[in-house]
């Protein structure tokens, strides 16, 4: 007959016993949220086929959470058409049950999600609607860069010419020791490797043109723009997205500041004067990487190296490599820019943004050198 | 009535050269709505990080629940923790979780609740601050400032805490949603016996909600007691917030809440 469950705050588990067939309970001292699972594990068993009974007399405090548990049970049973009787509570304990009822949460029933070939399709067509938007962006943010600069020409005043050389300090100085020191490493590396494999035929002294046209055609050149890639991109995308952020973008257009003028020229014209200058920068240290190592491997004194470099490579590799500079520092700064004006309010979205950029600029670098490669190898340079 | 669950003693805070607080002592009793004023840098926020155990005080004491916070060690704070709930000013809601998922983040800490039971325990805390059904799904950036803090709110009270922190609850909201909310603190406290440490500039709040005001001047607490006892203190700043044209009208009958009988008049 004894079918009364106790549950009492401190020593719960241990004095729960088994509740059915009368369905009851009662509650001690306090009861908190730690109680709860114990309480639910009760609860869910009741059925509407027997009156339940939740007894409150001894209960000095329940919290929120256990008087949420009693509510909804009395609402599930009374639904189902049973009895359920909340006893003795007064005081500061009815009044949170009180409380607790009237705040009860009515469910929205939301619409059933759409399944099926239709969503898939649009879910594709979405995203190619997407990336067909986001390369329009990427075209608007590049002619918002030459219009504003064709009125540079023009309007020499709107000009920001201190803004321009403290970017390129940004991104041409400061990167000068990391392009530096990577290039003379790979230089060391191609040595390295060629020296291994050319010994083989006795043809130590083609080393010299292997650096030579690898470094300056294409590696000295890709390498520093991926490098910077990774450098500025993020960098321009983090300082104009938490800029727009903090909604210093819109500020800038109500007091008649053109954005175009004084965020992006400035940024993408310093990184298209200084690529190609770290880009020499590169070819030279990757040379001297190079030399250092043929000399210590394969005893080409750097006299010979220099004589067999000017006399078997061609400037035109140099050109080749260089001519490319200014394309790869539009590509990476536009996307920074671009990613950087489509940051929202959120923190979130400017982390998301900046590593965005950064894919999205050195896998553009990479693709925009393999279009080079086949255009170059088409003309014949 | 009477017990302090907040018992500041001598607090003092540098940064730098520039004292903030200085001698600064400060009851706070269980059940009361304490609203806390003062001018712009008197270091009410600070103040308020100080209590809440997120920043260490330069010197002094604070006794909350019984445990001293300064000295406290990790496992007392952490005991700590559950009794009390904070909520920022901007809600300082998890970016990357839906609402429900924000209250439920508190939850999943304190018991092993089945996830159903969470999602419905946290559903109940969202309609509790007065949020609709739906805004449980949403994500921080969806919601508006007001809905915002709210959320700030229900995560804040997951827990059943019995001190709640409000940093600036009404700033940045429209008359009507702040007189709401103002209202929804003094219900809940009511209901739940919270006790509330409320940070403010709003006048209409201090006298919608508050029981008692704290006036934070010179780098201590220059007066404390109820509302109507603020306009007789002789001092230029308190004069001017409380006689001021806006104190007049947040004092205007017409717009003042009736009175809250028996919890203000000790003084």
């Amino acid at each position: 007959m004894a079918a009364m469950t106790t549950l009492s705050g401190p020593e719960r588990a241990d004095r729960l016993t088994d509740g059915h067939p009368r369905q009851a309970i009662a509650l001690r001292g306090t009861s908190a949220l730690p109680d709860l699972p114990a309480l639910q594990e009760h609860l869910r068993a009741w059925t509407a086929a027997a009156p339940a009974e939740v007894d409150l007399t001894e209960a000095d405090r329940i919290d929120t959470s256990i008087a949420w548990a009693i509510v909804q049970a009395k609402t599930r049973i009374e639904t189902a058409g049973g009895t359920f009787e909340i006893a003795g509570a007064t005081g500061a304990v009815a009044r949170i049950l009180d409380t607790v009822a009237e705040a009860m949460p009515v469910p929205e029933i939301e619409p059933p999600k759409p399944r099926g070939l239709v969503p898939w399709l649009t879910h594709v067509g979405g995203s190619v609607a997407g990336g067909v938007a986001s390369a329009g962006m990427f075209m608007s943010v590049l002619g918002l860069f030459v219009t504003r600069l064709a009125q540079s020409v023009v309007r020499p005043r709107e000009f920001r010419f201190t803004a321009l050389i403290s970017h390129c300090e940004d991104v041409g100085l400061r990167a000068v020791p990391i392009v530096a020191l990577m290039a003379f490493l790979i230089g060391v590396v191609l040595a390295f490797q060629g020296a291994a494999q050319l010994q083989q035929f006795g043809a130590e002294i083609f080393v010299v043109d292997l650096i030579a046209i690898s470094i300056l055609r294409e590696l000295g050149i890709l390498l520093t723009a991926i490098v910077v890639a990774g450098r500025t991109a993020s960098a321009f995308t983090a300082a104009i997205g938490s800029m727009k952020m903090r909604q210093e973008i819109d500020a800038m257009q109500t007091l008649g500041i053109d954005p175009g003028h004084a965020l992006i020229v400035p940024r993408i014209l310093a990184l298209v004067l200084m690529l190609p200058i770290l880009g020499l920068i590169a070819n030279v240290a990757g040379l001297i990487g190079g030399g250092l190592m043929a000399w210590l491997e394969l005893g080409i004194s750097p006299a010979r190296f220099i004589i067999r470099l000017i006399e078997g490579t061609a400037v035109s590799n140099v050109t080749v490599g260089l001519v490319k500079a200014p394309v790869f520092a539009i590509l990476i700064g536009v996307i920074g820019c671009e990613a950087g004006l489509r940051v929202g309010s959120t923190a979130e979205s400017l982390g998301r943004m900046t590593s965005a950029a950064v894919v999205a600029a050195i896998f553009s670098v990479i693709l925009a050198d393999a279009l080079f490669s086949i255009f170059f190898q088409q003309v014949g340079l | 009535m009477d017990e302090v669950v907040i018992r500041v003693r001598g607090l003092r805070n540098q940064f730098g050269r520039h004292v903030v607080h200085d001698g600064l002592d400060l009851d706070v009793r269980r059940g009361e709505i304490l609203g806390v004023v003062g001018g712009s840098g008197t270091g009410k926020s600070v103040l308020l990080r100080c209590i809440a155990g997120l920043m260490h005080p330069s010197a002094g004491s604070i006794q909350m629940l019984g445990t001293e916070m300064v000295s406290a060690s990790e496992a007392e704070k952490e005991a700590i923790a559950p009794r009390i709930g904070v909520m920022f000013q901007d809600g300082a809601l998890f970016s990357s979780l839906t609402v429900r998922e924000n209250v439920e983040v508190p939850l999943a800490r304190a018991a092993d609740l089945d996830p159903g039971t969470r999602a419905g325990l946290a559903q109940f805390k969202i309609a509790l601050s007065g949020l609709p059904w739906n805004a449980g799904e949403k994500y921080p950036a969806e919601l508006s400032g007001g809905m915002r803090k709210r959320a700030g709110l229900a995560r804040a009270l997951a827990r059943d805490p019995e001190i709640v922190f409000l940093d600036e609850p009404t700033a940045g909201l429209d008359p009507i949603g702040a007189a709401a909310f103002d209202e929804l603190i003094r219900d809940l406290s009511r209901a739940l016996g919270l006790t509330v440490f409320l940070v403010t500039h709003d006048l209409d709040t201090l006298y919608a909600a508050c029981d008692r005001v704290a006036v934070l001047a010179e780098k201590r607490v220059l007066a404390t007691g109820p509302l109507d006892a603020m306009p007789e203190i002789d001092h230029p700043w308190v004069r001017e917030y409380f006689c001021g044209p806006r104190a007049r009208a947040a004092r205007d009958p017409g717009t003042e809440p009736e009175s809250p009988q028996g919890r203000e008049g000790q003084r």
